[in-house]
Protein backbone atom coordinates (compact mmCIF):
# COMPACT_ATOMS: atom_id res chain seq x y z
CA UNK A 1 0.00 0.00 0.00
CA UNK A 2 2.64 2.47 1.10
CA UNK A 3 4.71 1.48 -1.94
CA UNK A 4 1.96 2.73 -4.25
CA UNK A 5 1.54 5.94 -2.28
CA UNK A 6 5.26 6.60 -2.47
CA UNK A 7 5.30 5.96 -6.21
CA UNK A 8 2.27 8.21 -6.60
CA UNK A 9 3.93 11.03 -4.65
CA UNK A 10 7.07 10.92 -6.80
CA UNK A 11 5.20 10.73 -10.12
CA UNK A 12 2.74 13.47 -9.12
CA UNK A 13 5.47 15.80 -7.94
CA UNK A 14 7.27 15.39 -11.27
CA UNK A 15 4.21 16.31 -13.31
CA UNK A 16 3.16 19.10 -10.96
CA UNK A 17 6.56 20.70 -11.20
CA UNK A 18 6.45 20.50 -15.01
CA UNK A 19 3.02 22.23 -15.00
CA UNK A 20 4.01 24.92 -12.49
CA UNK A 21 7.47 25.36 -14.03
CA UNK A 22 9.18 24.34 -10.80
CA UNK A 23 11.45 21.60 -12.13
CA UNK A 24 14.54 23.32 -10.78
CA UNK A 25 13.08 23.45 -7.26
CA UNK A 26 12.14 19.81 -7.56
CA UNK A 27 15.71 18.82 -8.42
CA UNK A 28 17.02 20.65 -5.37
CA UNK A 29 14.27 19.28 -3.11
CA UNK A 30 15.34 15.65 -3.61
CA UNK A 31 18.81 16.00 -2.11
CA UNK A 32 17.52 18.53 0.38
CA UNK A 33 14.83 16.09 1.55
CA UNK A 34 17.33 13.32 2.20
CA UNK A 35 19.53 15.68 4.17
CA UNK A 36 16.58 17.10 6.09
CA UNK A 37 15.35 13.64 7.07
CA UNK A 38 18.54 12.71 8.89
CA UNK A 39 18.75 16.08 10.64
CA UNK A 40 15.14 15.67 11.71
CA UNK A 41 15.75 12.17 13.09
CA UNK A 42 18.79 13.40 15.02
CA UNK A 43 16.98 16.33 16.55
CA UNK A 44 14.04 14.09 17.48
CA UNK A 45 16.22 11.40 19.05
CA UNK A 46 16.86 13.07 22.40
CA UNK A 47 13.21 13.78 23.20
CA UNK A 48 12.12 10.32 22.05
CA UNK A 49 14.72 8.60 24.23
CA UNK A 50 13.80 10.79 27.18
CA UNK A 51 10.22 9.48 27.07
CA UNK A 52 10.99 5.86 26.33
CA UNK A 53 13.39 6.04 29.28
CA UNK A 54 10.92 7.65 31.68
CA UNK A 55 8.14 5.27 30.64
CA UNK A 56 10.47 2.32 31.22
CA UNK A 57 10.80 3.45 34.85
CA UNK A 58 6.99 3.51 35.06
CA UNK A 59 6.87 0.04 33.56
CA UNK A 60 9.56 -1.53 35.78
CA UNK A 61 8.19 0.00 38.97
CA UNK A 62 4.82 -1.67 38.47
CA UNK A 63 2.82 1.32 37.28
CA UNK A 64 1.88 -0.50 34.08
CA UNK A 65 0.58 -3.49 36.03
CA UNK A 66 -1.37 -1.21 38.39
CA UNK A 67 -3.02 0.68 35.52
CA UNK A 68 -3.87 -2.59 33.78
CA UNK A 69 -5.55 -3.79 36.97
CA UNK A 70 -7.57 -0.58 37.32
CA UNK A 71 -8.64 -0.94 33.71
CA UNK A 72 -9.94 -4.49 33.92
CA UNK A 73 -13.49 -3.76 35.26
CA UNK A 74 -14.03 -1.35 32.36
CA UNK A 75 -12.67 -3.80 29.83
CA UNK A 76 -14.95 -6.66 30.75
CA UNK A 77 -17.93 -4.36 30.19
CA UNK A 78 -16.59 -3.39 26.77
CA UNK A 79 -15.73 -6.96 25.80
CA UNK A 80 -18.49 -9.12 27.29
CA UNK A 81 -17.47 -12.21 25.28
CA UNK A 82 -14.61 -12.73 27.74
CA UNK A 83 -14.60 -13.18 31.50
CA UNK A 84 -12.87 -10.91 33.96
CA UNK A 85 -9.39 -12.20 34.72
CA UNK A 86 -9.24 -14.34 31.57
CA UNK A 87 -5.93 -14.60 29.69
CA UNK A 88 -7.47 -12.66 26.82
CA UNK A 89 -8.56 -9.67 28.90
CA UNK A 90 -5.24 -9.58 30.76
CA UNK A 91 -3.39 -9.30 27.46
CA UNK A 92 -5.87 -6.64 26.31
CA UNK A 93 -5.30 -4.61 29.50
CA UNK A 94 -1.51 -4.90 29.15
CA UNK A 95 -1.68 -3.75 25.52
CA UNK A 96 -3.89 -0.75 26.23
CA UNK A 97 -1.76 0.36 29.17
CA UNK A 98 1.41 0.05 27.07
CA UNK A 99 -0.19 2.21 24.38
CA UNK A 100 -1.30 4.73 26.99
CA UNK A 101 2.22 5.08 28.35
CA UNK A 102 3.72 5.20 24.85
CA UNK A 103 5.58 1.89 25.15
CA UNK A 104 5.00 1.30 21.44
CA UNK A 105 7.52 -1.53 21.09
CA UNK A 106 5.83 -3.52 23.83
CA UNK A 107 2.27 -2.69 22.80
CA UNK A 108 2.11 -4.43 19.41
CA UNK A 109 3.29 -7.91 20.56
CA UNK A 110 0.90 -7.68 23.53
CA UNK A 111 -1.92 -6.74 21.18
CA UNK A 112 -1.16 -9.67 18.90
CA UNK A 113 -1.12 -11.95 21.93
CA UNK A 114 -4.52 -10.55 22.97
CA UNK A 115 -5.96 -11.23 19.52
CA UNK A 116 -4.64 -14.80 19.59
CA UNK A 117 -6.15 -15.42 23.05
CA UNK A 118 -9.46 -13.96 21.91
CA UNK A 119 -9.52 -16.13 18.78
CA UNK A 120 -9.40 -19.28 20.94
CA UNK A 121 -13.01 -18.60 21.95
CA UNK A 122 -14.17 -17.62 18.51
CA UNK A 123 -14.63 -20.43 16.01
CA UNK A 124 -16.10 -18.25 13.23
CA UNK A 125 -14.04 -16.76 10.44
CA UNK A 126 -15.50 -13.38 11.36
CA UNK A 127 -14.38 -11.57 14.51
CA UNK A 128 -16.79 -11.33 17.45
CA UNK A 129 -17.87 -7.94 18.79
CA UNK A 130 -15.24 -7.97 21.53
CA UNK A 131 -12.40 -8.52 19.06
CA UNK A 132 -13.60 -5.62 16.95
CA UNK A 133 -13.95 -3.47 20.07
CA UNK A 134 -10.34 -4.28 20.94
CA UNK A 135 -9.05 -3.28 17.50
CA UNK A 136 -11.13 -0.09 17.58
CA UNK A 137 -9.68 0.76 21.02
CA UNK A 138 -6.24 0.34 19.49
CA UNK A 139 -6.94 2.56 16.51
CA UNK A 140 -8.27 5.26 18.83
CA UNK A 141 -5.79 4.74 21.64
CA UNK A 142 -4.89 7.53 24.03
CA UNK A 143 -1.33 8.40 24.81
CA UNK A 144 -0.39 10.19 28.02
CA UNK A 145 2.66 11.93 26.52
CA UNK A 146 2.53 12.12 22.70
CA UNK A 147 6.32 11.96 22.53
CA UNK A 148 6.75 11.69 18.75
CA UNK A 149 4.67 14.83 18.19
CA UNK A 150 6.56 16.66 20.95
CA UNK A 151 9.89 15.55 19.45
CA UNK A 152 8.83 16.68 15.98
CA UNK A 153 7.65 20.05 17.32
CA UNK A 154 10.90 20.48 19.21
CA UNK A 155 12.91 19.61 16.08
CA UNK A 156 10.98 22.23 14.11
CA UNK A 157 11.98 24.91 16.63
CA UNK A 158 8.81 25.12 18.72
CA UNK A 159 9.10 27.26 21.84
CA UNK A 160 6.55 25.09 23.62
CA UNK A 161 6.63 21.55 22.23
CA UNK A 162 4.17 20.37 24.92
CA UNK A 163 1.65 23.20 24.65
CA UNK A 164 -0.65 20.91 22.65
CA UNK A 165 -0.83 18.30 25.41
CA UNK A 166 -4.26 19.17 26.83
CA UNK A 167 -5.81 19.56 23.36
CA UNK A 168 -4.51 16.13 22.40
CA UNK A 169 -5.92 14.59 25.60
CA UNK A 170 -9.37 16.09 24.97
CA UNK A 171 -9.44 15.23 21.25
CA UNK A 172 -8.21 11.69 21.66
CA UNK A 173 -10.63 11.06 24.54
CA UNK A 174 -13.45 12.24 22.28
CA UNK A 175 -12.18 9.99 19.47
CA UNK A 176 -12.00 7.05 21.88
CA UNK A 177 -15.56 7.60 23.12
CA UNK A 178 -16.84 7.97 19.54
CA UNK A 179 -15.07 4.73 18.62
CA UNK A 180 -16.54 2.84 21.58
CA UNK A 181 -20.08 4.11 20.94
CA UNK A 182 -19.99 3.37 17.22
CA UNK A 183 -18.50 -0.10 17.77
CA UNK A 184 -21.25 -0.87 20.33
CA UNK A 185 -23.99 0.39 18.00
CA UNK A 186 -22.63 -1.50 14.98
CA UNK A 187 -22.41 -4.58 17.21
CA UNK A 188 -26.04 -4.34 18.30
CA UNK A 189 -27.11 -3.71 14.74
CA UNK A 190 -25.22 -6.80 13.52
CA UNK A 191 -26.83 -8.97 16.20
CA UNK A 192 -30.33 -7.83 15.28
CA UNK A 193 -29.85 -7.60 11.53
CA UNK B 1 -4.31 25.48 28.43
CA UNK B 2 -0.86 25.91 26.91
CA UNK B 3 0.63 26.49 30.37
CA UNK B 4 -1.00 23.39 31.78
CA UNK B 5 0.90 21.36 29.20
CA UNK B 6 4.08 23.11 30.26
CA UNK B 7 3.68 22.14 33.93
CA UNK B 8 2.50 18.62 33.19
CA UNK B 9 5.87 17.49 31.86
CA UNK B 10 8.21 18.22 34.81
CA UNK B 11 5.54 17.24 37.36
CA UNK B 12 4.93 13.98 35.56
CA UNK B 13 8.65 13.12 35.39
CA UNK B 14 9.02 13.99 39.08
CA UNK B 15 6.11 11.72 40.05
CA UNK B 16 7.45 8.80 38.00
CA UNK B 17 10.91 9.12 39.53
CA UNK B 18 9.54 9.36 43.11
CA UNK B 19 7.16 6.44 42.50
CA UNK B 20 9.99 4.35 41.01
CA UNK B 21 12.28 5.20 43.91
CA UNK B 22 9.61 4.35 46.48
CA UNK B 23 9.07 0.99 44.79
CA UNK B 24 12.83 0.32 45.03
CA UNK B 25 13.21 0.14 41.27
CA UNK B 26 16.67 0.79 39.90
CA UNK B 27 15.41 3.90 38.18
CA UNK B 28 18.55 4.88 36.31
CA UNK B 29 19.10 1.36 34.96
CA UNK B 30 15.47 1.34 33.80
CA UNK B 31 15.86 4.74 32.21
CA UNK B 32 18.93 3.60 30.30
CA UNK B 33 17.17 0.47 29.10
CA UNK B 34 14.19 2.50 27.90
CA UNK B 35 16.30 5.18 26.26
CA UNK B 36 18.19 2.43 24.43
CA UNK B 37 14.90 1.09 23.14
CA UNK B 38 14.05 4.62 22.01
CA UNK B 39 17.21 4.68 19.88
CA UNK B 40 16.33 1.25 18.49
CA UNK B 41 12.79 2.26 17.58
CA UNK B 42 13.99 5.49 16.00
CA UNK B 43 16.46 3.46 13.91
CA UNK B 44 13.70 1.11 12.84
CA UNK B 45 11.49 3.95 11.58
CA UNK B 46 14.43 5.89 10.06
CA UNK B 47 14.39 4.29 6.57
CA UNK B 48 10.66 4.95 6.15
CA UNK B 49 11.01 8.50 7.46
CA UNK B 50 13.89 9.22 5.05
CA UNK B 51 11.98 7.88 2.03
CA UNK B 52 8.79 9.71 2.92
CA UNK B 53 10.41 13.02 3.77
CA UNK B 54 12.13 12.99 0.38
CA UNK B 55 8.78 12.33 -1.32
CA UNK B 56 6.90 14.95 0.73
CA UNK B 57 9.68 17.47 0.11
CA UNK B 58 9.36 16.79 -3.63
CA UNK B 59 5.60 17.20 -3.50
CA UNK B 60 5.93 20.44 -1.63
CA UNK B 61 8.59 21.84 -4.02
CA UNK B 62 6.53 20.83 -7.05
CA UNK B 63 3.63 23.01 -5.94
CA UNK B 64 1.33 20.01 -5.43
CA UNK B 65 0.18 21.07 -1.97
CA UNK B 66 -0.59 24.59 -3.23
CA UNK B 67 -2.71 23.16 -6.04
CA UNK B 68 -4.59 20.83 -3.67
CA UNK B 69 -5.13 23.59 -1.12
CA UNK B 70 -6.49 25.95 -3.77
CA UNK B 71 -8.89 23.28 -4.96
CA UNK B 72 -10.03 22.46 -1.44
CA UNK B 73 -10.16 25.94 0.04
CA UNK B 74 -13.78 26.79 -0.97
CA UNK B 75 -14.96 23.75 1.04
CA UNK B 76 -12.53 23.93 3.94
CA UNK B 77 -12.94 27.68 4.44
CA UNK B 78 -16.64 27.20 5.06
CA UNK B 79 -15.86 24.51 7.63
CA UNK B 80 -13.22 26.71 9.25
CA UNK B 81 -10.43 24.18 8.65
CA UNK B 82 -7.10 25.31 7.19
CA UNK B 83 -6.87 23.44 3.87
CA UNK B 84 -3.14 22.79 4.36
CA UNK B 85 -4.11 20.18 6.93
CA UNK B 86 -6.20 18.00 4.59
CA UNK B 87 -3.27 16.12 2.97
CA UNK B 88 -2.01 15.15 6.43
CA UNK B 89 -5.48 14.08 7.57
CA UNK B 90 -5.78 11.83 4.51
CA UNK B 91 -2.34 10.30 5.08
CA UNK B 92 -2.78 9.76 8.84
CA UNK B 93 -4.87 6.51 8.83
CA UNK B 94 -2.57 4.92 6.24
CA UNK B 95 0.96 5.75 7.31
CA UNK B 96 2.36 7.18 10.53
CA UNK B 97 5.72 8.10 9.00
CA UNK B 98 3.99 9.65 5.98
CA UNK B 99 1.77 11.84 8.13
CA UNK B 100 4.73 12.90 10.27
CA UNK B 101 6.59 13.89 7.10
CA UNK B 102 3.64 16.08 6.03
CA UNK B 103 3.29 17.44 9.59
CA UNK B 104 6.94 18.44 9.43
CA UNK B 105 6.39 20.28 6.14
CA UNK B 106 3.48 22.17 7.76
CA UNK B 107 5.79 23.11 10.66
CA UNK B 108 8.40 24.40 8.22
CA UNK B 109 5.88 26.53 6.37
CA UNK B 110 3.85 27.90 9.29
CA UNK B 111 5.89 27.20 12.47
CA UNK B 112 4.77 24.60 15.04
CA UNK B 113 3.40 27.29 17.38
CA UNK B 114 1.03 28.83 14.81
CA UNK B 115 -2.66 27.90 14.87
CA UNK B 116 -2.28 25.64 11.83
CA UNK B 117 0.80 24.05 13.36
CA UNK B 118 -1.08 23.35 16.58
CA UNK B 119 -4.19 21.97 14.86
CA UNK B 120 -2.00 19.68 12.75
CA UNK B 121 -0.11 18.52 15.86
CA UNK B 122 -3.32 17.74 17.73
CA UNK B 123 -4.76 15.94 14.71
CA UNK B 124 -1.70 13.74 14.34
CA UNK B 125 -1.57 13.13 18.09
CA UNK B 126 -5.20 12.18 18.64
CA UNK B 127 -5.62 9.73 15.75
CA UNK B 128 -3.86 6.51 14.85
CA UNK B 129 -2.55 4.62 11.85
CA UNK B 130 -5.95 2.93 11.62
CA UNK B 131 -5.52 0.77 8.51
CA UNK B 132 -2.12 -0.43 9.67
CA UNK B 133 -3.44 -1.45 13.09
CA UNK B 134 -6.42 -3.26 11.58
CA UNK B 135 -4.16 -5.09 9.11
CA UNK B 136 -1.66 -6.12 11.81
CA UNK B 137 -4.15 -7.30 14.42
CA UNK B 138 -6.61 -9.14 12.18
CA UNK B 139 -3.72 -10.38 10.03
CA UNK B 140 -2.06 -11.91 13.11
CA UNK B 141 -5.04 -14.25 13.59
CA UNK B 142 -5.70 -14.69 9.83
CA UNK B 143 -9.09 -13.01 9.86
CA UNK B 144 -9.96 -11.53 6.49
CA UNK B 145 -13.53 -10.39 7.18
CA UNK B 146 -13.17 -7.37 9.41
CA UNK B 147 -16.93 -6.74 9.70
CA UNK B 148 -17.58 -3.19 10.99
CA UNK B 149 -14.06 -2.57 12.35
CA UNK B 150 -13.09 -0.11 9.58
CA UNK B 151 -16.18 2.16 9.74
CA UNK B 152 -16.12 2.26 13.57
CA UNK B 153 -12.40 3.10 13.62
CA UNK B 154 -12.81 5.77 10.95
CA UNK B 155 -15.66 7.40 12.91
CA UNK B 156 -13.22 7.62 15.84
CA UNK B 157 -10.53 9.17 13.61
CA UNK B 158 -12.94 11.67 12.12
CA UNK B 159 -14.08 12.68 15.62
CA UNK B 160 -10.45 13.17 16.68
CA UNK B 161 -9.79 15.35 13.65
CA UNK B 162 -12.86 17.54 14.13
CA UNK B 163 -12.06 17.86 17.84
CA UNK B 164 -8.50 18.91 16.99
CA UNK B 165 -9.84 21.95 15.16
CA UNK B 166 -12.41 22.73 17.88
CA UNK B 167 -10.04 22.36 20.88
CA UNK B 168 -7.24 24.48 19.41
CA UNK B 169 -9.63 27.20 18.25
CA UNK B 170 -11.95 27.43 21.24
CA UNK B 171 -10.43 25.79 24.32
Amino acid sequence: MLGYIWMFMIIVSFFCSVITGNIENLAISITEGADKAIKLLLSMAGVMCLWTGIMKIADKSGLTALLAKLLSPVLCRLMPDYEKGSEALQAVAANITANFLGLGNAATPLGIKAMKEMTKHNSNDTPNNSMIMFVVLNTASMQLIPSTIAALRHAAGSEQPYSILVYIWVSSAAALIAGIISAKLFGLWRKNG
Amino acid sequence: MDELGLYAVPVFILLIVIWGGAKRTDIFESFKEGAGEGIASLLSIAPAIIGLIIAVNMLSASGFFDIVCNLLSPVTEKAGIPSEIIPMALMRPVSGSGSFAILNSIFEKYSPDSEIGKIASVMAGSTETTFYAIAVYFGAVSIKKTSYAVPAALIADLTGMIMAVITVKYL
